[in-house]
């Protein structure tokens, strides 16, 4: 009977199951298709609207009716007024609380928890169908097989006693227990969302303690009394200081305060200031030189090194090649009416600024230049009056001597430059000249070690100054007379005119020899031991000179230039000029060239310089070169370099043009083929007087 | 220098003179100094004659701005002898008669 039992199961399971499961997979899969379709369709298709037959037809005025609905958890069908006996009160009473849970659909479930009897029991029937059938199916199938068993039981209920058979199944199954749950539990229930969880331990790491200890701040002991006569002394003595820095102050501010009303208090400010940035100073003024290196390269390379070859083509004939332009802010309206190389630092250089206008005369400025910075000057000097004159000690470089448009002369101290003020200046009691000064010159020290050195004025004098004991001493070395014109003033007066002197030169020999230009275009050769005489009066030119200057090589030689647009070369011996230049126009200075005794150069007023040199052409220059673009730009001043073959070119504008010589114009006798080389000052003398010699015969045929 | 025989007008010139504050020793850097200098003035004036609560206000302000543990002694007279962190003292006077010594220490 078992077995038929069984075997009748299983067929009827074997009935039903694949059924179940069939429909059940397609009842998913109708789910899923019509999910799919829905949201296909409203993919491809615009949503109609689809209206039950029997919708309201309202207007838009009813559609836009607000109506309220409240929800409430309240169940409408739930009776209001249950009214139960209450044995308490013996009465019947109405209930309070009424229940409003409604159950509209339950639904009993066919899932057995497995650990539970009843899972179990059905675990056990299907390990014992699971010999013959193998059983691959998910939980809810299982449950399928139980509700039908269930079924068949019910059914086969009424058709046999199936209760011990049960009870046999029971009984028999515990002694088949042992070894089937290891087959059921064999069987690995698959995951469904194939949730894996992992897990791990690392390990943790080791904690370790650190610890330092650092030194303590810096710690000092401070002890003192603090009563009252200690904080009297203390305010005693702070004021005094107080009164002696004061007073300190006066004795310096009244110097200052004299000479510089207006800028007083700026230059304090000034100078305090400085105080400030002097510690780095000298750092700032290698950077800013470095700067200046590098923004002007081109030109310092040209200085250093260009030479124009295209001189080898041009048959004599040279150029100025204009290196650096100097010039300063301040100093832009004033003209150039001195320059003076510096004798021990050959790239420094003195630039003294004022007017040679007579009605617009106004301040004066001397600056100091260096070629390692064209941008700015090394040392600035402010004064009241226009400087028309300057020059360096050769002995003491840091010794500037100027003279003024308001005849006074002053020293200016480069190593004490903080004042802005001259160290020494001649005042009105102490002989200043009283009409501008046009030329200063240092002198050799006197008998008593005496600084001293001499000027020329347009008040006919020239002076001596002797500084002793910080102090300027004046001695008339000359008073400038103009012979035969003594004119016979009112009353029996003698009034005689004065030559106004305008430039002068000293020997470079002969101690006490020296020439004077002056405006009436006479030159005047003079000693400095006869105060009342000339050695000799030349008669030189048409307008004034404003410049003599002294061959340096040759001794007899001087060079003098005019405004009368001429520039005459002299032998001192003789009255008659050796060479007469006419430049066409004002000349406003002319120099030797420091290299050769038969190089010169001059400048004019049209913005012209010209190069001579007299071995190489006689009668023309050898350069002329417009060195300003505007015609209005007069050129006042030029100046040799010592040892570089640069010139200096100060125009009126407050400019300062260097230029560079080319090759032609510091031409040097060419060697000859086994012969030496002969250099030194008489060869250069020797070549002057060659020249010299031919224009000295005529000369002197004419003047007999 | 100290007269007893001075007149009330001298005596009145010294007030107004010695109203200043004179920093006796410091070693504060600059900035800190005046700082300080400057607050010890207010607190002076501010409590001209409670010289505790001067003392008082110097020490919080400082404790505020650089830093705790400051220590303030304000009077007309006494000694001290105090152990300092360096670059953290002041010692001054103020208005003719006042001393004051501000010092940090912690």
């Amino acid at each position: 009977m078992p077995g038929k039992e069984l075997h009748k199961r299983k067929q009827s399971i074997i009935g039903q199951f694949p059924r179940g499961s069939k429909s059940i997979i397609r009842r998913r899969d109708d789910e899923g298709g019509i999910e799919l379709g829905e949201g296909a369709d409203e993919w491809t298709q615009a949503k109609t609207l689809i209206k039950p037959p029997d919708q309201l037809d309202l207007t838009d005025a009813e559609l836009k009716e607000e109506i309220t609905r409240i929800l409430t958890a309240n169940n409408p069908h739930a009776p209001q007024n249950i009214v139960r006996y209450s044995f308490k009160e013996r009465a019947y009473k109405q209930m309070s609380v009424v229940e409003q849970l409604a159950v509209h659909f339950t639904l009993c479930g066919n899932l057995i928890f497995r650990d539970s009897d009843e899972g179990r029991r059905q675990s056990l029937r299907q390990s014992t169908m699971s010999a013959v059938v193998p059983v691959t199916t998910s939980f809810v199938v299982e449950d399928l097989e139980e509700d039908v068993e269930l079924k068949e039981d019910t059914s086969q209920a009424t058709l046999m006693p199936a209760a011990p058979e049960e009870q046999e199944e029971q009984e028999q199954e515990p002694e088949q227990e042992q070894p089937r749950p290891r087959l059921i539990q064999e069987r690995k229930l698959t995951n469904q969302f194939n949730f894996s969880e992992r897990a791990s331990q690392t390990y943790n790491n080791p904690i370790r303690d650190r610890a330092c200890q650092m030194e303590p701040p810096p710690r000092a002991t401070f002890s003192a009394n603090a009563n009252q006569w200690e904080i009297y002394d203390d305010y005693v003595e702070e004021l005094q200081k107080l009164e002696k820095s004061k007073e300190k102050e006066k004795q310096k501010a009244p110097v200052s305060k004299k000479q510089d009303k207006t800028r007083g208090r700026k230059l304090t400010s000034l100078e305090s200031q400085s105080d400030d940035i002097t510690k780095v100073a000298k750092a700032a003024k290698i950077v800013e030189r470095m700067v200046n290196q590098n923004t002007f390269d081109d030109v310092a390379q040209d200085f250093k090194y260009f030479e124009d070859t295209s001189d080898d083509y041009r048959d004599n004939l040279g150029t100025l090649l204009p290196l650096w332009k100097f010039q300063y802010d301040k100093a832009k309206r004033l003209a150039v009416t001195a320059l003076c190389w510096n004798p021990k630092y050959k790239d420094l250089f003195i630039v003294g600024h004022g007017s040679y206008d007579f009605v617009k005369q106004s301040r004066g400025m001397l600056l100091l230049y260096t070629l390692k910075n064209p941008s700015f000057p090394e040392y600035i000097f402010n004064s009241e009056s226009g400087i028309m004159c300057a020059d360096v000690h050769v002995d003491h470089p840091y010794l500037i001597v100027v003279g003024f448009y308001d005849g006074n002369v002053a020293i200016y101290n480069l190593k004490k430059p903080a004042s802005s003020q001259p160290g020494y200046k001649s005042s009105a009691k102490h002989g200043k000249h009283t009409d501008p000064v046009w030329q200063v010159k240092w002198q050799k020290d006197d008998m008593d070690n005496n600084l001293n050195f001499f000027s020329v004025s347009s008040d006919g004098r020239i002076v001596s100054w002797t500084l002793v004991k910080n102090e300027l001493v004046h001695t008339d070395v000359i008073k400038l007379l103009v012979e035969g014109t003594t004119v016979e003033g009112p009353e029996g007066l003698q009034l005689q005119t004065i030559g106004c002197g305008t430039s002068f030169d000293f020997h470079k020999k002969i101690d006490y020899l020296f020439l004077v230009g002056t405006e009436e275009g006479k030159i005047y050769k003079c000693s400095k031991s006869y105060s009342s005489q000339f050695l000799d009066i030349f008669d030189a030119h048409h307008m004034a000179v404003d410049a003599v200057n002294w061959n340096p090589f040759h001794s007899k030689v001087f060079i003098s230039c005019s405004s009368d647009w001429t520039v005459k070369i002299w032998d001192h011996t003789i009255k008659t000029p050796m060479f007469i230049y006419d430049l066409n126009s004002a000349v406003g200075d002319v120099a030797w060239a420091p290299y050769s005794s038969t190089v010169f150069a001059a400048v004019t007023t049209d913005g012209k310089a010209h190069v001579f040199d007299l071995s190489v052409n006689k009668y023309e220059a050898i350069c002329i070169q417009a060195v300003v673009a505007k015609k209005k730009n007069k050129l006042t001043h030029i100046q040799f370099n010592p040892i570089y073959p640069i010139v200096i070119i100060g125009d009126e504008r407050g400019h300062v043009i260097c230029l560079k010589l080319s090759p032609n114009l510091r031409k040097m006798p060419k060697e000859k083929k086994g012969q030496e080389v002969q250099k030194g000052p008489e060869v250069e003398i020797a070549k002057l007087d060659k020249l010299l010699n031919l224009v000295r015969e005529p000369a002197a045929k004419t003047s007999k | 220098m100290a007269d007893t025989g001075e007149g009330k007008k001298e005596e009145a010139d010294y007030k107004r003179l010695h109203m200043f504050p004179l920093i006796r020793h410091s070693d504060m850097p600059e900035e800190m100094r005046v700082e300080a200098m400057e607050l010890c003035v207010t607190a002076c004036e501010k409590y001209a004659t409670n010289n505790e609560s001067a003392a008082k206000m110097i020490k919080e302000t400082m404790d505020k701005k650089f830093g705790s543990s400051w220590h303030v002694v304000i009077g007309e007279g006494f000694g001290f002898e105090i152990t300092h962190e360096v670059k953290n003292l002041l010692y001054m006077f103020f208005g003719g008669s006042l001393a004051v010594c501000v010092w940090k220490c912690s």
